[in-house]
């Protein structure tokens, strides 16, 4: 019996470079269930990082009780973290779900029928769009649906209004992601796979505490360094996190650039290529666009340079490089630090270009994994949840846009197609302003996850926009709906979700929903039907009704596309393992990376986009991108490193970083109702370095105010490990309480203090770069309410470990099923040597 | 070569008043996070161009002795206009000023080709280029903001 509180990552199974990663199962009952209690185990994957576990759901007496990894899975081979086993099933059965459509009647949100509640925002919609046209109507989602809703919205939102305002709360943890692979292979697309860990000799995380927000991918790398053979870790990140202290264990380097900085790194790293002659110039020049331009660019950024500007040590930069460049297979991996700091998409798309010199991508061992912050961001990006056109289709091609008119049966010029998709910081502006008047908000809670709080909650619970949310719970954003309608959830319906790593898998229904609680993909339907949406025919647009309808409608028109699910059917996911997409007639049993090829989708007629300037965010043109005859290259594309925005000033002296602890998951919906998980870290705090502790009078668990120029918080300090400077508060604690108390927002919203500035290409909000001061209000009486596990463990006091998990079950097995497509089992991995493709 | 010094003046007076006219928008605009941020960048720009251009003009010479055509003459941006619309015609005007400074290093890039003076051509050169980066940002963001500006704003 293991608790997983306090031993994050389990039981370990340390194996040689080379070969498969051996199966350990994991499984968590609730209190009081015993496994032979269990009636039914239901198939699916765990919705609560990105990472996309299988796993099977327990269910007794029509209740979700438990999960249990699956061992054939060739995500996780059967496990499962503390998120995943202790949060999956709890909120399911919490006594504040909401059960009934809630409307806003006098000022306040009273108990209805669905068809008062649905009545009203069709009502609402029709009127809109009568008196001021489609781009009256936005949309909000989520990471978190499944691809069936995501499509469903799509159609509904593009080919019935016809709004280009719809957007997934992705744009704040994946849009850099899939912005980044655009402007370089042309089209989104993770090109590498998990199964690259069994094979590098290292692995640089960029911005990415994977120890933390993915613990079974993290665990997958240390069965890796604590075995035979380990390849060297390479740690990006202005904290002392686990994974810097695993760099430092194995050989590698930990890099703490400033805050803000990491273009001026990622530029640095990139000259010493060109320096030292690490470059592969014979499959540069065959695969890539860009060479001399980008060499220019980096150019100044010498070690020394790059020292000055971002507090690193210049040997430290030069070691770091020559890892890079002296490594035969490096696996590289990306997540906030980059996506959500200063020049969010230049400095992941030099992540993209290492490689690229190098010739490292396509091959196991030598990939990128721009990582996704949740389970199903990237359906909302495939589906065009995201404000995208379905299929990675570029919506500045008119034959994209005419394929999709044909499959849906519209005019093409209902299609909005005439700019970008509006992101949805600019759709909060326009619900600001007024001019959306109708903003839809499905499965997230941008009221405590977006930037810069008081602005959005002033937007939310304004008269100039009418808002209607859907979700479980009465969530801080729900509380300021007019229209508030209850969504079944995970386990209580069924649908299909990706993960990172493109792999597909199907999440059956488990359980009914409480009350009157509705799939969100019944509640799209019901809309449609209401709105009576209908093709050039007069036929209804959305031509399905269940979720298996809606993903053969989306298989069809994944044709010829990059992302290619043509080959794949509910029946073929409920196998063993979830199935890696492009799965056609050439692929049928799915792919484990891209571009084994080195061709990539940067055709002029094939590509998603023509790009953007990475420093304006300025469209290249059609013509302009046709001149380069890209034609498979892939581009390299560099930026000089800018100041940003927000320098500290006198006023306001360090700077202010948001981010996560492995305990909880965004605004604490799920985690927040698991007694273990909220135990781990059940109140806001914020993270000092001992030097800026100790000049401020400071001692650990010391309440303390933390100000910028646009709000406030008050939290206790834990003096910690984050670097000389800069301070770090988790981004998970609204006011909304498991006890039933609600906080005063401005205590502990550590989004109060954010700034309200995005990348100009990914349109990406920053969290990391704002400027705050630090003032201790009075004494604690005990130390911070944060974990002392992970990275916010304190820097000298001598604190308690985090534990008090309930009890878990853990089983190594002795034999290792057969995973498709795992390089360490299909075929003994061929000694390639770039440069012979 | 007179007349080429008058246009090496222009040059400098067109940046310095996008430059001040990109300013103008950012501040006047502030509401809109990226309008706001990006129009400072741009401004930045120009003024660099005119750091770059500044020993050139001191090789030169001031020469105030022709009498510059008043229609080369660009007034800039002192007070914008409020709301979606407004932040549109901004836009539109910061385009006209901008083309207005793109034509000029063309034609300056011409004359420093015939006089093969080297610094000069690599100063318009460069500074062109991203008179185009400008012009296109430009252009970009007038596209995302008309169909709202022009349909749904009240």
């Amino acid at each position: 019996m293991s608790d997983r509180i306090a031993d994050v990552y389990g039981e370990p199974t340390p194996h040689a470079r080379g070969t498969v990663w051996p199966a350990r199962v994991d499984l968590h009952l609730q209190p009081g269930v015993a496994e032979p209690d269990v009636e039914r185990w239901v198939q699916s994957a765990c919705l609560l990082c990105s990472n996309g576990c299988g796993c099977d759901i327990a269910v007794k007496d029509g209740r979700m009780v438990g999960v249990r990894g699956r061992a054939g899975d060739v995500v996780n081979h059967g496990r499962l973290g503390p998120k995943g086993l202790y949060g999956s099933t709890a909120w399911a059965s919490s006594e504040d779900r909401l059960t009934r459509p809630l409307v806003r009647e006098h000022g306040r949100l009273v108990e209805t029928d669905w068809e008062t509640a649905l009545g009203q925002v069709v009502a609402r919609s029709k009127q809109l769009l009568a008196e001021k046209g489609p781009l009256s109507h936005g949309f909000y989602t989520s990471g978190q649906l499944f691809l069936e809703e995501y499509y469903t919205l799509a159609v509904i939102g593009k080919a019935g209004i016809g709004t280009p305002h719809m957007d997934g709360n992705t744009r704040l943890c994946t849009a850099t992601s899939a912005a980044a692979f655009k402007e370089s292979f042309g089209a989104d697309g993770q090109p590498g796979s998990y199964t690259d860990i069994e094979h590098c000799d290292a692995v640089f995380l960029f911005g990415h505490n994977m120890a933390e927000t993915q613990t079974v991918l993290w665990a997958r790398i240390l069965d890796r360094t604590r075995g035979d053979d380990p390849p060297r870790v390479v740690c990006v990140d202005p904290r002392r996190t686990a994974v810097a202290d695993e760099a430092e264990r194995t050989g590698g380097v930990h890099l703490a650039p400033r805050v803000g900085t990491n273009l001026a790194l990622m530029n640095g790293l990139t000259r010493e290529l060109f320096e030292h002659r690490w470059v592969d110039e014979k499959w540069v020049d065959a695969h890539t666009l860009g060479m001399d331009e980008l060499r220019g660019i980096v150019e100044s950024y010498t070690p020394d340079h790059v020292a000055d500007i971002c507090g690193v040590d210049a040997d430290d930069v030069r070691r770091a490089a020559r890892i890079f460049g002296e490594s035969s297979s490096v696996l590289s991996t990306v997540l906030q630090g980059f996506y959500q700091s200063h020049q969010a998409t230049a400095a992941s798309v030099a992540v993209h270009n290492l490689h690229l010199l190098r010739g490292m991508i396509g091959r196991p061992g030598a990939g990128v994994l721009q990582m996704n912050g949740q389970p199903t961001a990237q359906n909302n990006r495939e589906c065009g949840a995201d404000g995208d056109l379905p299929g990675f289709r570029n919506w500045d091609n008119a034959e994209h846009v005419q394929q999709l008119a044909e499959a849906w049966n519209v005019e093409a010029m209902t299609i909005p197609h005439w700019a970008p998709p509006t992101h949805a910081m600019q759709i909060f502006r326009y619900a600001e302003t007024g001019s959306i008047s109708l903003l839809w908000i499905s499965a997230t809670n941008p009221a405590v996850s977006m930037p810069e709080s008081s602005r959005i909650r002033k937007i939310l619970s304004g008269d100039q926009c009418f808002t209607v949310v859907q979700d479980l719970f009465l969530t801080e954003t729900a509380e300021l709906a007019d229209v508030v309608l209850p969504a079944a959830g995970w386990g209580e319906k069924t649908g299909t979700f990706t993960n990172v790593n493109r792999t597909v898998h199907l999440s059956e229904k488990a359980v009914d929903a409480p009350g009157e609680a509705r799939s969100d993909l019944d509640i799209f339907l019901a809309y449609a039907d209401a709105m009576q949406f209908t093709d050039q025919d007069g036929a209804p647009l959305v031509k399905w009704r269940s979720p298996q309808e809606a993903f053969d409608a989306w298989r069809a028109v994944t044709a010829g596309r990059p992302v290619d699910y043509t080959g794949l059917s509910y029946d073929q996911l409920r196998g063993a393992s979830g199935i890696p997409w492009p799965v056609n007639a050439e692929h049928p049993d799915g792919s484990d990376r891209l571009y084994a090829d080195a061709v990539f989708p940067t055709d002029t007629d094939y590509c998603e986009t023509y790009g953007h300037d990475l420093l304006t965010g300025a469209a290249v043109t059609e013509t302009e991108h046709r001149a380069m005859a890209a034609g498979g290259r892939a581009f390299l594309k560099g930026a000089p490193y800018r100041p940003a925005h927000e320098e500290p000033s006198s006023d306001y002296p360090l700077l202010y970083s948001t981010g996560r602890t492995v305990y909880q998951f965004h605004t604490r919906t799920k985690t927040g109702r698991s007694r273990s998980l909220n135990a781990a870290a059940p109140d806001a705090w914020v993270e000092l370095s001992v030097a800026d502790a100790d000049r401020l009078g400071i001692t650990e668990g010391d309440w303390v105010r933390v100000e910028s120029p646009r709000g406030t918080i008050e939290v206790r300090a834990r003096v910690g490990r984050v670097m000389e400077g800069a301070v770090f508060a988790p981004f998970h604690y609204g006011h909304w309480e498991p006890t039933g108390d609600t906080l005063d927002t401005g205590r502990r919203l550590a989004n109060e203090l954010t700034m309200t500035v995005w990348d100009p290409v990914s349109k990406q909000p920053y969290f990391k770069t704002a400027a705050c001061r630090v003032v201790k209000t009075r004494d604690g009486d005990g130390p911070a309410p944060a974990p002392t596990s992970t990275a916010s463990a304190p820097a000298r006091a001598h604190l308690p470990r985090t534990a008090g998990g309930a009890a878990t079950r853990s089983e190594v097995l002795t034999e290792t099923p057969a995973y498709p497509l795992d390089p360490s089992q299909v075929t003994p991995v061929a000694a390639v040597t770039p440069g012979d493709a | 070569m007179p007349h080429l010094t008058t246009y090496i003046g222009l040059a400098d007076h067109s940046e310095k008043t996008l430059a001040d006219s990109f300013q103008a928008v950012a501040r006047g605009h502030d509401g809109e996070a990226d309008v706001y941020h990006t129009c400072q960048m741009l401004a930045e720009w120009s003024n660099q161009h005119r750091r770059d251009l500044a020993p050139i003009i001191e090789r030169y010479g001031e020469d105030d002795s022709v009498e510059e055509p008043e229609r080369l003459h660009a007034s800039g941006l002192v007070e914008v206009r409020s709301g979606p619309v407004g932040l549109l015609r901004d836009l539109q005007d910061l385009h006209v000023l901008a083309s207005l400074v793109q034509t000029t290093w063309t034609v300056i890039a011409q004359g420093a080709q015939g006089l093969r003076d080297r610094e000069l051509l690599e100063v318009a050169t460069s500074s062109n280029a991203e008179t185009s980066r400008q012009l296109t940002w430009l252009n970009t963001r007038m596209k995302e903001a008309a169909p709202q500006a022009l349909i749904v704003t009240p």
